[in-house]
């Protein structure tokens, strides 16, 4: 096995046995905690695909934002109340059975998909690349995001807040 | 191309846990791996097709879901505020 496979691998290992154990644990901590482990092998299947810049930008947005997010809220509400209750609501079959219903149609549609042959990166570094990208051929979609970034930011302290 | 199928499993572990947990913020747990398992897809196809722009689109789908955790936490926080819960079947307020 060269390095690499044993690099995906190992990857993936951690990135879907953390995704199972998040979606399974009782705690919210557990959760969490085993949210980051997933999205750490998320971050290094980046690694391995060449994309360097979404590899830090996973590490310092994902796990330093979104999960530090989840881990403050999970304090600020007492998830310890639920503990004891059922973790999977009543009609959990249905929602299991849309679930095998998706895999099998996207396992069948990916089995008869035609790719175009594979072409190489240019050879400049990865970061130049995305931002070469990013701000020539999609500088107005980039504008709207931080316009959406300022919609977010207030909307959320708006709903958050404590009514006076 | 491993990395579809890779893509394809969590994004089912995703669904799954959307679909049967109770705690909302599980669920909110699942969004975020469902839009990592397209980011995952984008960028396998970026480098297949040797371009950026597979990548430029992760980038966004990132923005995108820190908006979304950031908002969705918000309401999460005032619901529990006026709910005292955070079980999904329990707010049934609107339901006939």
């Amino acid at each position: 096995m060269t390095l690499e496979a044993f690099f995906f691998y190992a990857f993936t290992t951690l990135a879907l046995g953390g995704a199972t154990l998040a979606i399974t644990r009782r705690s919210a901590v557990h959760a969490a905690i085993s949210l980051m482990v997933s999205l750490l092998g998320v971050a290094g299947l980046y690694l391995l695909l060449n994309a360097e810049f979404l590899f830090v930008s996973q590490i310092i947005l994902y796990i330093g934002g979104i999960l530090l997010l989840f881990l403050f809220v999970i304090m600020l509400v007492n998830l310890d109340a639920g503990r004891g209750l059922r973790q999977f609501h009543q009609r959990w079959p249905l929602g299991a059975a849309v679930t095998a219903i998706a895999g099998v149609a996207f396992a069948i549609l990916w089995s008869r998909a035609k790719l175009p042959p594979s072409q190489t990166m240019p050879d400049v570094g990865n970061v130049e690349l995305v931002a070469d990208t990013l701000l020539q051929d999609y500088l107005v979609p980039f504008e709207v995001v931080s316009l959406l970034l300022l919609v977010a930011v207030v909307g959320s302290v708006l709903l958050a807040r404590k009514r006076a | 191309m491993h990395y579809v199928a890779v893509s394809l499993a969590m994004l089912l572990i995703g669904t799954a846990g959307l679909l049967t947990r109770r705690n909302i913020v599980i669920i909110l747990m699942s969004i975020e791996l469902i839009l990592n398992a397209v980011n995952i897809n984008l960028v396998a196809f970026s480098k297949h097709h040797g371009n950026a722009a597979g990548q430029v689109f992760a980038i966004f789908v990132i923005a995108v879901a820190v908006a979304e955790a950031a908002v969705g936490l918000g309401i999460l926080l005032a619901l529990f505020r006026n709910r005292e819960t955070v079980q999904v079947d329990e707010v049934d307020l609107l339901k006939w």
